[in-house]
């Protein structure tokens, strides 16, 4: 009987996980790649469950002479989410904190550049709340006239 | 029992394999404020490589023609068999498909969907590139932003379709083909290192920068013997990048009247013309390998 219920347990568990990741890829597709236009989206998947004060980074080679447009989304339980770009000595170019928190930013680069964006979720002020938990999206769109 | 669940299924996110790969110590990185916090969690690290899409544009900005006799042909198609030649190969013609339609070569676009198709499908991805999406191609032959939406829509589809069922690995190798190929294209139609298309040069030679990302990538998947086989032939590659140079000054964000900043910088490269050939070489070697 117990095995029974450490199985049940354990599939439920494994479908509410698998169910995570699948909105996680809904709300990348549906809410952040829409934040893109009227670039390009360049078809990659940046997207993790992430809690409150957490954060990611992500490494990438900006090319010369393209213009980009990134997009951070944080699916709505999450509160603010700051994405940062900084150089490889790990200098802050931008942060949208200063910005009102704006999912997007455009920028091209002269020369190429290898850049890190750090994405943090902020962390709510009232600890007696439950850490929430959510999907996060980094997307990158390319203009391409 | 809610947070019983939300700290399970944490737990179980944390022990799938894209989790052990990504996750640093903090203590690694250098990060002051985060010292200063003390923060004791892992981090998550994605590396990024440019996309097939990317690649494309890339070489069309740098001022490459289009020559379709560089590219795989699709009659290759039934020499893919393995899954890694099948995940390599979907790489390779998503880039095809990516230039050719760049380039407003809808035939062929349409000849590397339908390809990229039957490998996605020998992937088990079936979903990722459905029947309406070459209807779609034939219907906006004319409208090349509407391939290019439907290119990248195919690859997200793709690629999220691997990550969900948890076959990053193989995600990570159809990027790479891609890469590979982009780098194949751009070193085919160049000369030499002091040819006139001297800025399809510079990208060339500042793959050096995606490269280190392409090890980093394919190092996280230890675990997988396809992946490690590539990554084995990137690594020879690294050892021909290892004898360029780039001097990467600092940058200067310059926000002006438009909307779109400019990251100021200048980079100086230097590459001996015998190395220049070598790395061509080393290019068209493992092309050759994984087109066979």
């Amino acid at each position: 009987m117990r095995s029974v219920i450490i199985i049940l347990l354990t599939s439920a568990l494994a479908f509410t996980s698998f169910n995570g990741m699948a909105q996680c890829k809904n709300f990348a597709k549906k809410i952040c790649r829409l934040e893109l236009k009227p670039y390009t989206h360049d078809g990659n998947y940046n997207a993790a469950i992430l809690s409150e004060g957490e954060d990611a980074e992500l490494f990438k080679t900006f090319y010369a002479g393209q213009e980009y447009r990134i997009a951070v989304c944080g699916s709505e339980s999450l509160c603010n989410v700051e994405f940062q770009i900084m150089d490889v000595e790990r200098t802050v170019l931008y942060t949208n904190k200063t910005n009102g928190y704006k999912p997007t930013w455009d920028f091209k680069v002269e020369a190429t550049q290898q850049l890190i964006i750090l994405v943090k979720v902020c962390e709510r002020s009232d600890t007696s709340q439950e850490v929430e938990s959510g999907c996060v999206a980094i997307m990158f769109g390319l203009k391409t006239d | 029992m809610a947070a019983l669940l939300a700290g399970f299924m944490f737990s179980c996110a944390s022990d799938s394999p894209k989790e052990k790969r990504v996750k640093v110590d903090i203590e690694e990185l250098s990060t002051v404020d985060m010292a200063e916090q003390g923060v004791q969690t892992a981090r998550q690290i994605f590396y990024s490589l440019p996309s097939p899409l990317e690649t494309a544009l890339i070489l069309k900005r740098s001022g490459a023609t289009y020559n379709s006799e560089v590219l795989n042909p699709v009659e290759n198609l039934p020499r893919y068999t393995t899954t890694k030649a099948m995940a390599l190969n979907l790489g390779i013609y998503s880039t095809d498909l990516s230039y050719a339609s760049l380039y407003d070569q809808t035939q062929a676009s349409i000849k590397y969907m339908t390809a990229s198709k039957k490998l996605a499908e020998g992937l088990g991805i079936l979903n990722a590139i459905d029947n309406t999406v070459i209807e779609r191609l034939e219907e906006n032959v004319n409208n090349r932003d509407v391939i290019m939406d439907i290119i990248s829509e195919t690859f997200l589809n793709t690629n999220s379709i691997l990550e969900e069922n948890d076959r990053i690995a193989i995600g990570a190798i159809i990027l790479v083909g891609g890469w590979i190929e982009g780098l194949y294209i751009a070193t085919a139609l160049v000369d030499n290192a002091k040819s006139a298309d001297f800025e399809l040069v510079e990208r060339i030679i500042d793959q050096k920068m995606s490269l280190s990302n392409i090890i980093k990538l394919l190092e996280q998947h230890d675990d997988n013997s396809d992946a490690q086989a590539v990554l084995s032939d990137v690594k020879e590659l690294g050892m021909v990048y290892d004898k360029i140079q780039i001097s990467v000054s600092q940058v200067e964000v310059i926000n002006d009247s438009s909307h779109v900043a400019t990251l100021r910088g200048k980079n100086v490269v230097s590459v001996d013309p015998k190395v220049f050939q070598e790395l061509k070489d080393k290019t068209n070697e493992i092309r050759d390998k994984y087109i066979m």
